[in-house]
């Protein structure tokens, strides 16, 4: 065999093992999807959304997490958004290519890279002792609205960036001020670019687990809460712990739970998708 | 009026950039605090020489070195796993597969790191170590290998889409000239555009080590509960974070030594991935400048 057919034949056997990486970790997704299916469909039914959580697995439910998860994603929300797009229109409209704004990109492309348990040690320290919240639902929210933020800041700079120059030259022209081409030239043109950010966001919030657990957050909560202030628990605690018991039972649970988590994560993701994808092809 | 206004907005909006460099120093300053009094109680050369950590015993010793250990262990064998199949993938991806390709199999990749964590965690328990264990024997069931594989799964994304976009973003005329010289896709993608795109593909790895010594669930659920020095993939370890979580979940009085060892276990954390974020974005803002 001479060395350019020794060549195509590398070529060829290259493409497939590229090919074959490409679906390894998506196959190994389905798998476990599918096994997960397996154990925890048939868990699943209205009792186990609406019961408390109970010592007998048969009689648990996951009311309280997923009320404990709704009630964290709406303050988190509230909290990161109006900073996040803020910061994002300073750094982008204001700032530019000031020693100021140089000094802010490398601290927000450093805090995107802290693990998020720091960010719980970060709010037990702050939150839940100095500010004395305790471990409620507005001290998780705070964790939770600070871990998120640098995606936020960064997903709002992307969509300005988006915006063509001519409309921002365009608005002065007409003699409008910066906050005027701000709030009614660009924050309108890159609306869907900044609410895609923020679901991606939003995804993250809901899965994540470690700070809230090192805030202090518990896993068996009675009651869903009933005010910012309460204790809380949320799916993905509510899982882990699941997971930590021996009974079987349990990880049946679990697996029901990880199902109704995942349906979340992935709406979430499918509706930031199909969000960008119309505003990608409104600005062209 | 206006100006009034406009520049009290623009106050506002600069307040709220500030608020992450708040955010910073608060993590810096609440770290060090705790840790400071962590130090006036251990001296910091037990710390890093001992090789026991054993807060939560009567005999207590405060050695790193374990934690240390296992977080290594577990962020290697995740990252040997993902750099070669991350790379093939962007490699196939931006030089082999058809441009439609790209479009759907990169949102659908990237879907492998939007799967929570803990989710992965139950996935290395009850599915990947009951599989390891039918081939390896002796292999416990909790350990470091299940737990560092699924870890890799999860940061295959952080690679393969990163290294793409280098890959993508080298000029096509390195592309058009290596044909023009009769060398095939492969002998081009490793002899051409892998060193042109190398500083992309480097912080790519580099972000993912630093993603997989902070993953905190699936190590907690997988890896176990038992601080250990060694390099044994097969047995129980504890990383840095799982020992926060244990810590979190128990009893532990505000004020106490115990409850200062998180702080000292996240800071050690937090110095690893701060460097490794910082090397990172230096060589992006170099390779910035390579290509603009």
């Amino acid at each position: 065999m001479n060395n350019i057919k020794k060549n195509r034949l590398l070529d060829q056997v290259f493409k497939y093992w590229g090919i074959a990486c490409t679906f390894l970790g998506l196959v190994l997704l389905a798998i476990f999807i599918g096994s997960i299916l397996v154990d925890g469909i048939q868990r699943i039914d209205w009792d186990f959304i609406t019961s408390l959580p109970s010592r007998k697995a048969e009689r648990a439910g996951i009311y309280t997490a997923l009320m404990g998860s709704v009630w964290i994603l709406f303050f988190t929300t509230i909290i990161a958004l109006p900073l996040g797009i803020a910061a994002a229109i300073y750094l982008e409209e204001y700032a530019k290519e000031s020693k100021m704004a140089s000094l802010l990109e490398v601290n927000i492309s450093n805090l995107a890279g802290v693990p998020s348990i720091i960010y719980g040690l970060l709010g037990l320290e702050v939150f839940v002792r100095i500010m004395e919240m305790g471990a409620s639902v507005l001290a998780g929210s705070f964790t939770l609205a600070l871990l998120i933020l640098p995606i936020v800041i960064v997903s709002t700079r992307e969509a300005l960036k988006a915006v063509p120059k001519s409309v921002r030259d365009a608005s002065f022209a007409l003699g409008a001020s910066k906050w005027q081409t701000v709030s009614r030239q660009l924050l309108p043109a890159s609306f869907g670019g900044i609410l895609t950010g923020i679901i991606l966001a939003l995804s993250r919030a809901v899965g994540e687990t470690a700070p809230l657990i090192v805030i202090g957050a518990l896993a068996y909560v009675p009651f869903a809460p009933e005010s910012p202030m309460d204790e809380f628990s949320v799916l993905p605690i509510q899982i882990f712990n699941w997971i930590s018991r021996p009974q079987h039972g349990f990880e049946v649970n679990a697996a029901a739970a990880i199902i109704i988590l995942l349906l979340i994560t992935f709406i979430l993701n499918g509706i930031a998708v199909y969000f960008r994808n119309r505003w990608q092809s409104k600005l062209k | 009026m206006r100006k009034i206004k406009e520049r009290v907005i623009e106050k506002g909006l600069q307040a709220s950039a500030l608020v992450t460099i708040a955010v910073t120093v608060g993590i810096i300053l609440v770290l060090s605090i705790e840790a400071i009094r962590f130090f006036s109680e251990v001296s910091i050369i037990d710390f890093l020489t001992d090789t026991q950590w054993t807060p939560l015993y009567t005999d207590k010793h405060f050695g790193i070195l374990p934690l240390l250990s296992g977080t290594l262990l577990t962020s290697f064998i995740a990252i040997i796993f993902a750099v070669p199949v991350g790379l093939s993938i962007s490699i196939y991806i931006s030089e082999y597969a058809p441009r439609s390709f790209r479009k759907t199999i990169k949102p659908a990749l990237e879907l492998l790191a939007a799967v929570p964590t803990v989710v992965y965690g139950f996935f290395a328990l009850t599915v990947v170590t009951p599989f390891l264990q039918s081939f390896i024997p002796g292999l416990s069931g909790f350990n470091s290998l299940s737990a560092g594989l699924v870890m890799g799964i999860m940061i295959i994304p952080f690679i393969s889409s990163l290294s793409e976009d280098a890959l993508h973003a080298v000029p096509n005329s390195l592309r058009e000239a290596a044909y023009g010289m009769g060398s095939t896709k492969l002998q081009n993608s490793f002899r051409v555009l892998v060193p042109a795109a190398s500083s992309g593909i480097i912080v790519s790895i580099i972000l993912a080590i630093s993603r997989a010594i902070g993953e905190t669930m699936i190590v907690a659920i997988a890896a176990g509960q038992q601080p250990r020095l060694t390099f044994d993939p097969t047995v129980p370890v504890e990383t840095i974070t799982a020992y926060i979580v244990q810590v979190s979940l128990g009893d532990v009085q505000h004020g106490s030594l115990e409850y200062r060892t998180i702080f000292a276990a996240g800071i050690t954390l937090f110095i690893f991935t701060f460097l490794l974020n910082t090397i990172s974005y230096r060589i992006r803002k170099k390779f910035r400048e390579k290509y603009e």
